[in-house]
Parts: structure tokens; sequence; C-alpha cells
């Protein structure tokens, strides 16, 4: 058994996640919701056998009961996010939020996502693609001694940000900053995004520099760091340490790649990779807990 | 018959606006103090420049561990200096991704007259929610167009537009890298003057890492710009920036109107910044590799201190990161670069025993 999902967002994300979703064995992607009628996001939703409409989110509201739909993805943006969340609460469906408006908790799966088991959360929201390839690092080095000030770069092709990040850069870094502290754990959290032309396109490169409050435990955290390393590669194979972690005082830096599967933006766009997978996890996470009998989904009045 | 072109610029107004206070802290590693700001700023002052850049080298919200924490933040900065400038306006610079419109607002309320909102130049989309903020604030806003080199005229020329577009009353073509010649920024200024609304301000910023500072900024105005961006002494990344106390003298021959005073200018330049620069301002083999190759200024003195720290030289770290067409806010890129160059060169060894 499998639960019907809405993808809403035919951009980037929403059709990686689409693909992504084909092969889920708790999700069933039923509905691509967009708002162009021309989008290539539709049309591959279409050949897919998906039903779509690009009348946006209120003309798929007439068929939550009817397709049972329990999960929906939001891939929009930050600014219609709230709205397109709140219509759906309101008819029972969970929404699992990829824009960076962040109504709900932050969820970076292998950080925190079994705090998420059993709460019947309507509404969880996945940070950046900046901040699930960092916070996992930030918290590696939080969790073995503590971190006063966790900043973090994240560089992307330019081909990969598509005109709704860009149009949303301010909500990028104060969401991912604002996630640094509260998932990964350091005092304070910074965030940077760049965007970078070069042709050919380059792979995603993180970088997470951490100030310890004492002098950092440098074994210690290097086991931390490569033991999280591999807890992410079971999501995304293609997320390395390149170098690091350095210490240089109490700065603990790690330089990071994020290679992509490839499932619809080619391989350097790890950003898309990162962000699908995490997301598409966590909401296998609740289909099972669902499915199981766990929590049961209720209408709210968001 | 080649086209004629007009050269003669005397009697034309030019703006010209001081950068050791921002530019400057690249080269200061972000050190400069309250006290040297205020001074700084109000010799500058009475100089007649009349418009002077504080902030963290990288803008707004640069104090950061990529960039390097400065000794103040930028509200403190700016707090100090704008009330005490009787002529000058100051300028903040800012860059999305780093920064956000909070930033901006902060800087509207203390007092920041004109607001830069820096993009690479092929990225001009991301400032709009930037640009869109500092018009309806009603501010003296500047789109600034960085590694101006990367990207053709008319594609440059396309990226402006959007900033045009948002709301940006004069634009920057900007040679973070010290790269451009004088053809190069001739053309682009041209296209620009030809192209952008005749209301539009045109600016060009320049490094002087191939030593083209004054040239590029005379070809600048020749070809329409009528902001240009230098500083006292030169002080900024790189080789700095258009050494100003002597382009504005250039001007004065060529009787083109800055009113900035030429002797007061010189003054601030030799008694007040050179005393204050921890290194010599000049083209060393660092900044000349950085000009050659194009590769943003800023990333010098991160480049030293990898280099330093990882037993790596650091014109190879320079070549390097241009050849992975690095841009603007890389910075984090340059330890990464010497690391891998370390382990290449200890394996090296390793194989040679």
């Amino acid at each position: 058994m499998k639960l019907n999902a809405a993808l809403i967002g035919s951009g980037n994300i929403g059709t990686d996640l689409m693909m992504k979703a084909f092969r889920s064995e708790w999700i069933n992607p039923l509905w691509m919701v967009g708002i162009d009628p021309d989008s290539d996001g539709l049309s591959k939703a279409r050949e897919h056998g998906m039903k779509t409409t690009h009348e946006g989110v209120d003309e798929l509201l007439a068929y939550v009961e009817e397709d049972e739909i329990k999960i929906a993805f939001d891939a929009t943006s930050a600014y219609v996010h709230a709205e397109n969340s709140r219509k759906l609460q309101e008819k029972g469906v969970m929404v699992i939020d990829l824009t960076p408006a962040a109504i709900g908790p932050f969820c970076v799966p292998p950080v925190n996502l079994s705090e998420h088991v059993g709460k019947r959360e309507m509404n969880v929201n996945m940070v950046t693609c900046g901040g699930q390839a960092t916070i996992p690092m930030v918290a590696a080095v939080s969790r073995v001694q503590a971190v006063d000030y966790g900043e973090i770069v994240a560089t992307v092709s330019s081909r990969s940000a598509g005109p709704g990040t860009r149009k949303n850069i301010d909500e990028f870094t104060r969401t991912t900053a604002g996630a640094v502290a509260v998932v990964g754990g350091a005092k304070k959290g910074k965030a940077i995004i760049i965007l970078n032309p070069a042709e050919p396109p380059i792979i995603m490169r993180d970088t997470v520099h951490c100030l310890t409050a004492d002098e950092p435990d440098q074994k210690a955290i290097t086991r931390s760091v490569h033991e999280m390393i591999t807890e992410v590669q079971k999501y995304v194979p293609g997320y390395t340490l390149k170098n690091g972690p350095v210490f240089d005082g109490k700065r603990v830096s790690i330089y990071l790649e994020v290679e992509g599967l490839g499932d619809y933006l080619p391989k350097y766009a790890g950003n898309l990779d990162i962000m699908t997978a995490a997301a598409l996890r966590t909401a296998d996470m609740f289909a099972e807990e669902i499915i199981n009998g766990v929590i049961t989904l209720e209408a709210v009045n968001a | 018959m080649p086209e004629e072109i007009d050269v003669d610029i005397s009697g034309k107004k030019i703006t010209l606006h001081d950068m050791c206070l921002r530019d400057g802290m690249h080269a200061k590693r972000h050190q400069i103090t309250v006290e040297q700001m205020i001074k700084v700023a109000t010799a500058l002052d009475d100089a007649g420049v009349p418009l002077i850049e504080i902030t963290h080298g990288d803008g707004l919200g640069g104090a950061s561990i990529n960039y390097g924490f400065p000794c103040n933040s930028d509200e403190e900065y700016l707090g100090a200096v704008i009330p005490l400038m009787k002529k000058a306006k100051i300028s903040a610079l800012l860059l999305p991704g780093i920064a956000t419109v909070e930033h901006l607002n902060m800087a509207h309320d203390i007092g920041v007259h004109t607001i830069r909102i820096a993009t690479h130049c092929t990225e001009a989309d991301v400032s709009e929610q930037h640009i869109n903020s500092a018009r309806k604030l009603d501010m003296d806003t500047v789109g600034f167009l960085m590694m101006a080199h990367m990207t053709e005229p008319e594609a440059l020329l396309e990226q402006a537009k959007l900033m045009e577009s948002y709301g940006a009353n004069c634009i920057y073509c900007t040679d973070s890298a010290g790269f451009m010649l004088p053809d190069d920024v001739t053309a682009r200024i041209r296209v620009f003057r030809d192209e952008l609304k005749p209301e539009t301000e045109i600016g060009f910023h320049g490094h002087h890492n191939m030593a083209m500072g004054v040239a590029n900024s005379l070809a600048a105005i020749e070809a329409g710009a009528n902001r240009i961006d230098g500083s006292a002494a030169g002080l900024g990344a790189g080789a700095g920036n258009t050494p100003l106390e002597v382009f504005n003298s250039v001007l004065d021959r060529m009787g083109a109107e800055t009113g900035v005073d030429v002797f007061k200018l010189m003054d601030v330049a030799e008694d007040i910044i050179v005393p204050m620069m921890d290194q010599p301002i000049r083209v060393d083999r660092d900044s000349l590799v950085m000009g050659y190759a194009g590769v943003y200024s800023s990333f010098l003195l991160h480049a030293k201190r990898a280099g330093e720290k990882h037993g790596v030289p650091s014109e190879k770290i320079l070549v390097e990161l241009g050849n992975m067409k690095t841009v603007g806010g890389q910075e984090d890129m340059i330890e990464d670069v010497a690391l891998n160059m370390r382990k290449e060169m200890d394996e090296k060894s390793e194989s040679v025993v």
C-alpha cells in the first residue's frame, strides 16, 4: 500500500521530486500542480500518467477527497506557501514544505527526523538546499562539543537556481541561518549563497565553518563528521567530503561536494537532489507511520 | 574611416566615489577602527569627495569566518561617521546572498544615502528584492555588476537592463579582477550609454592589478560614465583600486569637474592612508596574477594566508581559482584549493621516496 501524494510546483525541484517519488515504497505521486500549462514539469508528469492542472492549488483541492490525497509537497515559493498550506491542511492533507517559508518545524533527516515521529505535525519544512547539505555537518560537530557559531557557504551552478530561488534569495539566507542554529545546534548561525555561472556547470559545493566554545576535540569531531557523511550518503550517494575537517584554533572547517543522481537536471545540480531526497525520505517516514496506524491525519484550521 | 569619438571631457561633471573604507577593508583584513574611519572620512569630506563607501569589504553583513570578522559592526562604523559629514554622502555595499533587506533597512535608518546592490555580472536577477526595496525607500540605488570581464558587452547590457527595470538609477561596470584593458571598458560602457535610459547614470569601478585603474576609468568617462570609484592611495583589494588622488589630478588637468581639491586629496592619501597600510598596496606578483588570470581581487590576502598555512605558493592557488572560474564570494574555495595542492605535493614527494 502507498499513500497518494500531490506535488505542487512544476519547476526544477517539483520535477526532480516527481522522478524520485516514482521509486518510493510508501508514496504514490498522483497529482502535479503548476501554474504554467507549458512547463516542462507538467508535461513530464502527464507523460508519466499523473493527473495535472495548471490552475494552481485551488483546482487540486476539489480532488483531495476523491483521490484520497494524504500528503502534498509544496515546491512553489515562500510567498505562496502559507496560503497553499492553509488550504491543504483544512482538507487534512499533510504538507512537506520545500520552500524557505519555514512555517512548520525544520526537518533535516539525518539530524532530527526521529524527533518528528509520532508528533502528528501537519506541516514540516525542509529548510533549503544549502541547509540540507550543511546542517548535518554542523550537527556532527555540535554533538561532540558546544558550537558557538556555525556558518555555511553554499555555491550552486547558476543553471540549477530557478526563478523562485532567485526572487527568494533573502528567504534562503534567513531560513538557512535559522536552521543552522535550531537544527544544527550552533548558538548562532549564518548562511551565504553564491551562484556560479561557469560552463561546464560546477557541482554544488558547500563549506561549513564552526567555532567551538572550547578547543576542538579533533579526533572525536573527525570521527563524527565521517559517520554523518555516511548517514547522508544513504539518500544522497554523491555527498562527499572533499577536504577537512580542518582545524585552526577553534575553527573547524569542512569542505563538501554534492553530486546529484541526475534525475531531472544533470548531476551537477546536487542542490536539487539533496532537497528532494530529504523531502521524500521525510514523507516516506510519515507515510509509513500513517499506513501502520501510528498517526492519523486530521483537518486543521491553520 | 574609424568612427570619430569625442574624447574632450573638459567641463564634464564627474562624481568621484571613494572606496578606501570599504574596498580598503580587504587590504586591512577588515581591521580598520572606528577612529580611523572617522579620521579618513572627515578628511575626504573636507577635500570635497562627494561620496564615501563604508562597510565590511564584502558589504553589509560580510562579517563572517569566510570573509573575516571586522573590528566593529557595519552599524557602528556607519553610525559613527554619518553624523560627522558636512557635505559628503555615505554609501554602503550589499551583496544579495550575503546580506538581506534587513541590512538594507538598517543602512537606510542610520542615514546611508547610496546603496549599491552587487551581483555577479550574469546574476542580476537575485537583486530584485533589494533594488525594489531601496527604490521604495527613495535611496540613490546603484546596480553593481561585478567581474564584468567575464561576460560580453551585450550580455552585460541585458543584466544592466534588469537592474534598471527593478529601479536602479545608476549601473556600474565593475572590474573586480582588474582584468580589463581600456578597450574592454569602452565596449561595455558604450553599450550601457547607448541602450540604458538617458537618465540612468553609469559608473565604473576599477582595480589596479594590471596598473590600468586610471586608464580604464578615463576610458569609461570617454564612453559615457559619470561616476568613478577609486580609493585614496589606492587602498583596496588586490593591487588596490584606482588611486583617487591620481585620477582626480588627471581629471583636473583635462578640465573635468570633480569638485575635489587636488592637493587636499593628495594629503589624505599621503598623510593618512599610506601610514595605515599593513603592506604596500602595489602590483606584486600575486595581484598581477589576479589581473592577468581574472581572479576576484579580494582573494589576495586569503590566498597568501592559505598558502602560508599549508605550504603552497599563493600565486599558484590564485591561478587555479582563475581556472575554476570562481566568482566573487567564493573565498571558501581558497583553502580547499590549497589543501588539494598540498595533497598533490605530498603524493609526489612520497612517490619520489
